[in-house]
């Protein structure tokens, strides 16, 4: 256990290694530098940026002047916004993109796990048809579409819910609601499946010849087997939750993160986005080393690969 | 059909015509098929027909519902929103095609040599991989257009460039277990290099896999390009993809639910069929993968 969370950890090291190094050598192979281009960059700023990035410096410095801030913590000045720096844009933004990250995970989670449960013991059934007809749908519903559904419906015609801001008790209900509700279509075919393939092993009909009833039947026997697919898609739907929280905010005007990453891009602030992508990117790998560890501790097998 | 022409169809059973009959069985996916077909035809050919032209604005006409002579109405410029839709279309299934032979190429090559190498050469290019996978990859597709414009090259280019990756491991796994056949040991005792090993002798045995991967990367290509132009860092004006219909209808819903309806059918259908054909195809070019 011990050699595979050192390997694992190793392996999240290097991957955060090779992003902070392609970031860098994209930024030095745009033809001209992108921070010496850009004419409206006032003095100040501009001295900011040096003496962050060491522009004057030979690319090798740089590079590790970069790595020797990053140790520290300091993402940088912004571009655009003189005086600001992206750890003071993270720090007003990053906790409200975390809430809407967690909330729509629970709501993903709970969704679909009992949808997938469902239609994997009622196989066939209606029981089956409708929740993985409405997964069906959802899949191909992309955000951006169910977003705008959304809030037309409870926002503008029934006046349930504000479709906009971040400030009323009530305002993480849509964006968090969209957001999950994509991801509970994934979580529900998942389980559907994982369930699938653990019922229809030789120890499920021995338990049934035995006589354990159809709700224990589930929960003690198929569950921890069944749910093991789930957590191996934990990671690649961590990922996708941060990329769907660029759409999310946008659409409810949300103050996350993610609004301020893909502002940044629109207006091409540089140091912001690439500010930003470290730091999504380290978080992704964190989160994806602790998906790593949960699966190995319910998974003896997973060690031993 | 003869009885004739049924032993005749019998006796020439390849593995393509058994896929084929497979496909053809599975209701749905023919039918997910035959949606996909009529909607690349529109696509392509639909503007010709129209007697507007996506770009070309009638101010007098301007936000108008869908009526007998604007189907599906128009925006707020006064352009047929059923011609916008289907130029639109044109180009969001060209970045899915197009980004989807980029990642063809590239993930086949890697995998296949990968594959074939064995080894330590093997060992390294597919921990090069598991690293890459981790990298969240619409963050660098963003920053490679934010420092390098937003060109549609570029865009092919960046998709393209991420999403070899499913590709590799598939046809690495494929490869590594066919080099150890007795057909790769013929072909390197009549002294073949392994550039025509893996491309002539190797590759042929793969292609049922890689197409259905492939067509499994169309629909999720095409969700990252609307997601970008969604964003307004895709595609830009004055081209205009289903993505960026969407984002502009969106904004516009309360008034002209219209403009967000018609482009999100036709993306929705498009990546529902896709998805779909995936499956079908799938089933019936590898029957023992069918899932439940």
């Amino acid at each position: 256990m011990l050699r595979f969370v050192l390997k694992r950890l190793l392996q999240a090291i290097v991957t955060l290694w090779a992003i902070v190094t392609l970031t860098f050598v994209l930024t030095k192979s745009v033809p001209g530098d992108p921070f010496s281009q850009e004419k409206q960059i006032s003095e100040s700023t501009r001295a900011q940026l040096n003496a962050y990035y060491g522009l004057d410096q030979p690319v090798v410095v740089q590079y590790g002047l970069l790595f020797q801030r990053l140790f520290k913590g300091d993402l940088g000045p912004s571009m655009r916004q003189p005086g600001t720096t992206v750890n003071e844009i993270v720090r007003d933004s990053f906790p409200v993109s975390i809430t809407l990250g967690v909330l729509s995970l629970a709501i993903a989670l709970a969704v679909g796990i009992p949808a997938g449960i469902l239609a994997a013991a009622r196989k066939n059934t209606f029981f089956d048809y409708l929740p993985m007809g409405f997964a069906m749908a959802g899949i191909c519903l992309p955000t951006f579409v169910l977003g705008p559904i959304l809030s037309y419906v409870f926002g503008l015609k029934l006046q349930w819910l504000s479709v906009s801001g971040w400030s009323r008790s009530t305002d993480w209900i849509l964006p968090a609601s969209t957001l999950g509700l994509f991801y509970a279509a994934y979580v529900a075919r998942i389980v559907r499946g994982g369930m699938l393939e653990v019922l229809g092993q030789d120890f499920i009909r021995t338990a049934r010849a035995k006589g354990v009833g159809s709700l224990r039947l589930i929960t003690r026997h198929t569950l921890r087997g069944g749910l093991m697919p789930l957590v191996s898609f934990l990671g690649p739907a961590i990922a996708g939750l941060v990329s769907g929280s660029f759409v999310i905010e946008n659409i409810f005007r949300v103050p996350g993160l993610g609004k301020h990453f893909v502002q940044a891009a629109q207006a091409a602030d540089y140091s912001v986005v690439i500010g930003t992508t470290l730091l999504f990117g380290s978080l992704i790998i964190v989160l994806n080393f602790l998906v790593d560890l949960i699966q190995a501790l319910m998974d003896p097998r997973q060690r031993i690969s | 059909m003869s009885a004739e022409a049924e032993s005749a169809t019998e006796q020439g059973s390849s593995l393509w015509k058994d896929a084929w009959a497979r496909l053809r069985r599975n209701r749905l996916a023919t039918f997910c098929l035959g949606v996909l077909v009529a909607i690349t035809l529109l696509c392509l050919f639909g503007p010709f027909f129209s007697p507007y032209k996506s770009n070309v604005q009638d101010l007098d006409y301007g936000a108008q519902g869908p009526s007998a002579s604007h189907w599906m109405g128009t925006d707020e410029k006064g352009r047929d929103m059923a011609t916008r839709v289907l130029v639109g279309g044109r180009i969001s299934l060209a970045v899915g095609a197009v980004a989807t032979f980029v990642a063809l190429l590239i993930g086949v090559s890697y995998g296949a040599i990968s594959g074939y190498a064995g080894g330590r050469t093997d060992a390294f290019m597919m921990r090069v991989v598991d690293i890459l996978y981790a990298i969240p990859f619409l963050l660098f597709v963003i920053l490679l257009t934010v420092l390098f414009g937003r060109s549609l090259l570029i865009l092919f280019a960046a998709i393209g460039a991420v999403e070899w990756l499913t590709m590799a491991r598939m046809v690495r796994a494929q490869t590594a277990s066919l080099r150890k056949q007795e057909f790769v040991e013929a072909a390197v005792s009549l002294g073949l290099g392994w550039p025509r090993i893996i491309f002539r002798h190797l590759l042929p045995n793969v292609l049922g896999v890689i197409i259905v991967y492939a067509t499994l990367t169309v629909p999720s290509i095409m969700l990252l390009e609307a997601t970008l132009s969604f964003l307004g860092l895709g595609v830009q004006p004055p081209n205009s993809s289903w993505g960026d219909l969407i984002k502009q209808g969106a904004t516009v819903m309360d008034s002209e639910p219209w403009r967000l309806f018609f482009p999100a059918l036709f993306f929705s259908l498009t990546l529902f069929s896709l998805n779909f054909v995936g499956d079908g195809l799938r089933d019936a070019l590898d029957p023992r993968a069918a899932k439940d």
